[in-house]
């Protein structure tokens, strides 16, 4: 099929895909999007590598017992969670069409995840504030690193989910943006596995240890 | 077999929307198992109720493996069929990937040590 050996007018064969039809615009947005998106997991894995390797080298510094309050984690982990749901809400309205609603769960998903960062903030002001910077020890620069780039993600993510709520407004929830909504989708849904990771290996194996 | 190829066919036209949607239920179905599944790791550490801690960490390690398959199907969408098997693919592979690089990082890197030449030996060899 993808190897067309009938010969074509000119007697010669055409090597090509010869039943290719017309693809419409974005058809492999979403692969693409998510080999991407497991391009970004294997750079979370190299930085979860680092965090085993070096997270117990605390140079005498402050280990996860005396920096980590669960509690605030637990809230922190409920804030991305329910970010998650509320994005599957607004999917769910643009399925049907309805921009108000759609454009009313996104806000609701921005706001929990400003939430999320806005505690992780504070908790990194928190630990700064105590002397546990990121050159403290091995232990916090792989933390800070990990759980970093974590939050940058969302933070990008939050600026994507502006973007695109003002695209919406604009625009309305034409087929170029839905795509876009569903890529912002995966984006978040993908955030919220990443963090999985990090408070069951990070925060709970931590206090743990 | 040839209602199989047709739909085959017809599937191809569709690459767009090929990618599969949840419903109100299915969300809300992974929803309640991930509070589920966040929950009982995040109160089993804070209240220490099982007696051992490695037995603690095995648990909490299998509940996030578990909660890490409820929001690929639940939220993500993954299935065998989604991108005709593409992105299936794709995961299988940074799965292994990764599984490689952390496995392989983790052992190399506890075992540093392990085969390195002690240190008064080292000091008679000038």
């Amino acid at each position: 099929m993808t190897v067309a050996v009938n010969p074509s007018q000119t007697g010669e064969p055409i090597f090509y895909l010869a039943d290719e039809h017309p693809h419409p615009e974005g058809y492999s947005t979403s692969l693409g999007f998510w080999i991407y998106l497991m391009s970004d997991c294997l750079i979370f894995a190299m930085l979860f590598a680092a965090f085993g390797v070096l997270g117990a080298n605390y140079a005498a510094g402050p280990a996860p017992k005396d920096l980590f309050d669960l509690s605030l984690v637990a809230v922190n982990t409920s804030m991305l969670l329910l970010s998650s749901i509320t994005y599957g809400f607004a999917m769910l309205t643009m399925q049907q069409n309805k921009i108000a609603q759609t454009q009313m769960w996104l806000l609701i998903t921005g706001l929990f995840g400003a939430a999320f960062i806005g505690i992780e903030l504070t908790e990194f002001a928190h630990m700064i504030h105590e002397g546990a910077t990121p050159q403290r020890s091995a232990f916090l620069s792989s933390f800070f690193t990990l759980v970093g780039t974590h939050g940058l993600h969302v933070t990008c993510g939050l600026i994507w989910l502006v973007t695109l709520m003002t695209q919406v407004w604009r625009f309305g929830l034409i087929e170029a943006n839905r795509r876009r909504l569903m890529c912002l989708s995966m984006f978040w849904h993908f955030l919220d596995v990443v963090w999985i990771g990090v408070f069951t290996f990070v925060y709970l194996l931590g206090v743990l240890r | 077999m040839n209602t199989d190829t047709h739909a085959a066919h017809a599937d191809d036209h569709h690459h767009g929307d090929g990618h599969a949607h949840g419903t109100f239920s299915t969300y809300m179905l992974g929803f309640v198992l991930s509070v589920v599944l966040t929950a009982i790791p995040f109160w089993l550490v804070m209240s220490g109720a099982l007696p051992s801690k490695q037995i603690t960490a095995l648990v909490i390690m299998a509940f996030a493996v578990v909660q890490i398959v409820v929001h690929m199907i639940y939220f993500l969408h993954m299935s065998p069929k989604s991108e005709n098997g593409w992105s299936m693919m794709a995961l299988i592979f940074t799965v292994v990937m990764v599984a490689i690089a952390l496995s392989g990082s983790l052992w190399v890197m506890n075992h540093l040590n392990s085969n390195m030449m002690p240190i008064h030996e080292m000091t008679g060899m000038k």
